[in-house]
Order: C-alpha cells, then structure tokens, then sequence
C-alpha cells in the first residue's frame, strides 16, 4: 500500500535556505509598505534579529540596513559581534550524552553563523564534577568550532583538582586581550575560601560540595585579592575612555547568596572598574536572561546548554525581563546559546538565543537608557 | 515508626515513649526514615552501656569491650577508665557507620524551612490522646517532621538514591526544590492530558531528565520528597489548579 507522499519539509521539519531567503524578502516587503525610514529601520532590525539570533543569517538575508545608514559613531571600537557557549556540565559521554549533544548543538549554532563571529567565549562549567574525561570530551567538541574561542573557567572545572586539568588543556584562567579597540579582560570569579581542610574532605567530596548550586556548606565565589591586583595592573594606563569586556562566570554584582549567584568582593571589582566610560561584563552560572547595570557597569547573563536555572527568590535586578518560563516537557527549553554585537561606544547589544523560543535581544539602548527605551517583550509566562 | 499509614495512638505512645527514652539518654540522633530500597540497617545510634568479654588472643593486661550493638570491639588496658572506653567505643563505632550523623550533615547542606512552631500549645488539654500538651510534645512533633522532609532533601540532592542512570538529580534544576510549585497540585497538566498530583510530576521528571524507574506512591523516598518540597514552599498559598 502506498503512503500519502509527504514533502520533504513534513518528513525533517526544516524549509530550505531557498525557501527561508523567499519568506524572508516577503515578509520584508510585506512591512515595507508605507513605512517611514524610522519605521523602516524597525522591521528591518527586527528580521535580522529573528535570523540572526537563530544563527541562521546568510549572505544573502535581509541584513539590518540600519548598519548601512548610520552616522559613523564616535567610539572607539570598530563594530564587532562575538558568540558565547556557557554552562555545558558535561558527563563523560558513556554515563550521560545528553549534555554533550547539547553541546554539539550550540557548537552547530555557532559554526552556521554567516558572517562567522570573531571569537566565541566559552562561560564557564565546561564540565560537571570537574573530571579530567569530562574536560577532555569539552575539549574535544569545542575543537569543532571554526572561530577562535576564549575559555573562561567555572566552579564545576575547578573544585577537583583546583584547577590543574583545566589549566593543562587550556592554559591560565585569568588573562586580558584587545579586541577591535576593545580591551577584554578574563577572571576566574569562583575562588572559594578553605572549607574541605578542617572537615577532611576528599577532592571528590569538595567537588560534589562545590558542584550543589543549595549546597550551603561551601564559600561564596570571590575575585580574591590576588586577581584585583592583577586587574588594576592590566588596567594601569588605559584612559577612562577604553572601552572595557569583563567575563567573568559569576555575576560580578551580589543577587544571591545561597546560589553563589553573588561575588562576595564585587563591590571591590567594580571599584577597579568605575573610573571607565562603559563597562559590560558578561557572565555564565545563572543559565538565564539577566540584566544589571550598576553605575557604569552593564551586566548580561549567558544561557547554559544544560539547564536553565530558576530565577533567584529574591534580589533580582529591575532592569532583568525574565525569559519565559522554561515547559519541563520540551527538551532544552530555556537553554541555548548566543552572541553580542559590541558598538563603538563599547555597549552591546546581547542576543539570547533561546533554542525553543525567538531569540531575545536585550540592546544596549535599553541598559543605556536604564530601561526607558527598547524594552525586551515580557514573556507570556513569568516565573512564580 | 516505619509504615504510618495508621497511626494508632499505641503507635503513638511508643513514638513517645522511645523518644524519651533518646532523650534520657541525652539526645542523639534518631533513625533516618527508611529512603533506599534497602533498609539502613542498624543505622539508630547505640547506647554506649559497655560489657567486658572474654578475651582469647590480648595483649597482656588488655580487656575486650563490646559494644551493645553487638559487634563493635576495642581491646583497652585494663584500668582504663570507664568514660575514656566509652568514649573509645562510640569513636569507634562512628568509624563504622560514617552517615550516623546524617541528619545534621544534611540540615547543614541544605537549608530547610522549620516546620511550624506549635509552642503556642503547650499546657492545654487536648481531652483526647493527650492529657497536657508538653514541650517535649511539642518538640517531638517538630523533630519528626522535619526528619521526614530532611530524608526528602537527602534523596532530592542525590542521583543514586534517586535512581538516576544519568548523574542528574532533582537540585540540578530546582535548588532549595524551587520551580517545583506543590502548592499548585492538582492540577491538569496539559503535556500529559490529565490531572496531576505532585507526586505524578515528581515521577515524570525521574524518568525523563533524571533517567530512572518511576516510585510506588508508597515508596518512602517518595513520601519524604513530597514531604521536602511541601516544607521548602512554606507559607505559600494553596492554590490548586494554578498554572
């Protein structure tokens, strides 16, 4: 007996690149009638934010043509976009796959994004229990990326063996770099005082401590001493006019406490900080969209590929719209990936690339105006 | 004090009564409710009353004291004071059962809401059961309570308790068992098209994310979970059928 026939579109559920292209240009010009060019400028931003996001921008999209009529900024930057890749928890592969697929996917993401980003910054929590097999299988998946990464490192690589494995494969935790007039700057934020000595904890039991977001028997997160020093020396020199990158894998703000969701010497990090024009640090550990800005300073969370975290009980920032709320029912919702673009004032607009939503883009107009201007879109379901 | 599905009140008054007993004894760490499929066997803290026994290969001038468990054994100079051998005895039996202080260790880890503070009642008549609320009531009922919830929070934070064939436990994604919404229950769950209680979602997530066997709704593991998550939403307004 013969099956109805389905189309190729039914059987694997993607359209064509052609068929996106011609969607695309009518959905454009479909908005395009009777617009003024602010109006304009609008729709067109809004496609390419739709696409972009999705990691799925060709050469040939509909690209914001609002690039093309700006004034040619001020700034010191010369526009730049990067991606980020945070929070993979990896298993090794035989007792849990479903973190490294995940991985995989976002490496995907990143890979089909046309043009290609000029770094990708990994956020932290490469692995799960810090394990030299969970490390190396990261390693080993992240080498699948065609843009140049920056790693940065979380509590989940450390705890074990205090970092050496993460050192071995991936060099120090704490370095700077120029970017494109940008100055970025790398931390390890999650230096936890002593508590495994006095209670003759094995490595694996202070991991496994470490590893617990409730687990109240850790420290909290700092910079530590040592880093702030090293940071002030970094910063020696550059004119407060230097746009600043912080990434950092804790928030360097206090939300809070008991999820480590907090840098116990923020307070001192931002000092170093404040006497800069613009500040924008990225951030993993919280697996959510979340916005601060504190002075100077904006803040922007990165999405986990694992899971997503619930929003803290208390202590969230104004400025943070919340991601919508996250269907247990629907593998990887409220995971993803991402990318900001940095302008030449050195802000950024953020793009939360939520795998089973639209992506979100959190503009540097809206931090900039403290939240008077390009307001994300509430989601229909908020936490409760 | 295991299966409680009734609780008559000779049931009742032996809880009491062991529960002074413990308390005679100084207090001490009480029974972990059972939470595995295997019970914890021998896991009630043994009095340190101590009886020398015949010893056949000793040191000269050394004793063999045993434990009232039956199986722990130090061999002590003779002379050795009575506390110091005590002392040695229970050092040793700590040794052997590393997770006797399980119940502290775990209320260290993870906070968990206090359950409420009936001391209000104490000194009233109740006319029933009770002749005089005591405080010592009052704490036992605490006490108990938060066990159970804290048994809960152990099994809640711990892959291998939960039967996870993947490494994932409930804290991954609900720390201080939030995002978990007990007090919503029932409610129809439109993904699975139909009325569910919370313990139904307790065991939709430990086959799905975490990967392992569904629980009998008797299963003391899931008693005690049911047990957590209600307590960690603590004066939370019932609300059920809220989506």
């Amino acid at each position: 007996m013969d099956r109805p026939k389905k189309t190729p579109e039914a059987i694997i559920g993607v359209k064509s690149i052609e068929t996106k292209h011609m969607e695309e240009r009518a959905a454009l010009h479909r908005g395009l009638v009777n617009l003024d060019r602010r109006s304009f400028l609008k729709v067109s931003a809004a496609a390419f934010g739709a696409v972009a996001g999705a990691g799925i921008v060709s050469p040939h999209s509909f690209q914001p043509v609002s690039v093309a009529h700006a004034q040619p900024a001020k700034g010191k930057v010369q526009q730049f976009r990067f991606a980020y890749i945070s929070d993979s928890h990896l298993y090794e592969r035989s007792l849990n796959d479903r973190f490294v697929n995940a991985l995989m996917r976002a490496v995907d993401d990143v890979n089909s994004m046309d043009p290609q980003p000029d770094f990708v910054l990994y956020g932290g929590d490469l692995a799960q229990l810090g394990g030299a097999k969970e490390l190396e299988t990261g390693a080993q998946v992240l080498r699948n990326l065609k843009a140049p990464i920056k790693m940065m490192v979380g509590e989940h690589d450390w705890f074990l063996d205090m970092g050496e494995k993460w050192r071995e494969l991936f060099g120090a935790p704490t370095y700077s770099f120029d970017h494109k007039g940008a100055h970025c700057v790398v931390l390890n934020s999650i230096i936890e005082a002593d508590f495994w000595t006095a209670r003759k904890m094995t490595p694996e039991q202070r991991m496994l401590t470490v590893a617990g977001l409730d687990n109240g028997v850790q420290s909290r997160f700092t910079v530590g001493a040592e880093q702030r020093k090293w940071l002030e020396n970094d910063l020696k020199g550059k004119p407060s006019t230097t746009p600043i990158i912080v990434f950092s894998h804790s928030p360097l703000y206090k939300l809070f406490r008991d999820w480590n969701f907090w840098t116990d010497d923020a307070d001192e990090v931002q000092a170093i900080l404040k006497r800069f024009d613009n500040v924008v640090v990225f951030h993993g550990h919280t697996h959510q969209m979340l916005t601060n800005r504190i002075g100077n300073i904006h803040f922007h969370g990165m999405l986990s590929t694992a899971w997503p975290w619930p929003y803290a009980p208390q202590g969230l920032p104004e400025l943070t719209v919340q991601m919508g709320r996250p269907d247990p029912f629907a593998p990887s919702d409220g995971c993803g990936d991402g990318s900001a673009l940095v302008h030449p004032d050195g802000l950024a607009d953020k793009i939360y690339n939520l795998w089973n939503r639209n992506p979100v883009t959190v503009s540097r107009t809206y931090t900039a105006t403290r939240g008077a201007k390009d307001k994300p879109a509430k989601p229909r379901l908020e936490s409760y | 004090m295991i299966k409680r599905d009734v609780i008559g009140k000779s049931a009742l008054a032996l809880a009491i009564a062991a529960a002074s007993i413990v308390a005679a004894c100084g207090g001490g760490q009480g029974a972990r409710p059972p939470t595995t499929a295997q019970q914890q066997g021998g896991a009630a803290t043994p009095s340190v009353g101590a009886r020398s026994v015949e010893a056949s290969a000793l040191a000269p001038g050394n004793v063999e004291v045993l434990l009232c468990d039956g199986k722990t054994k130090i061999s002590v100079a003779s002379g050795t004071p009575g506390t110091a051998i005590a002392g040695q005895l229970m050092a040793e039996w700590m040794r052997k059962n590393p997770s006797s202080n399980w119940e502290a260790e775990e209320r260290e880890r993870h906070t968990l809401q206090p359950a409420a503070d009936n001391s209000g009642l104490i000194g009233l008549i109740d006319g029933h059961t009770y002749g005089k609320i005591t405080a010592q009531d009052v704490a036992l009922w605490k006490t108990e309570t938060e066990r159970v919830a804290t048994a809960g929070s152990a099994v809640f934070h711990d892959a291998d308790q939960l039967g996870s064939t993947v490494g994932v436990s409930c804290d991954m994604c609900h720390p201080h068992a939030a995002n978990t919404h007990p007090e919503t229950y029932p409610k129809f769950q439109a993904q699975l098209g139909r009325v569910a209680l919370l313990r139904d979602m307790i065991n939709w997530c430990i086959e799905h994310p975490v990967r392992g066997k569904a629980l009998a709704s008797d299963d003391p593991r899931m008693r005690a979970m049911e047990a957590y998550i209600l307590a960690q939403r603590k004066g939370r307004t019932l609300e059920y059928g809220k989506h």
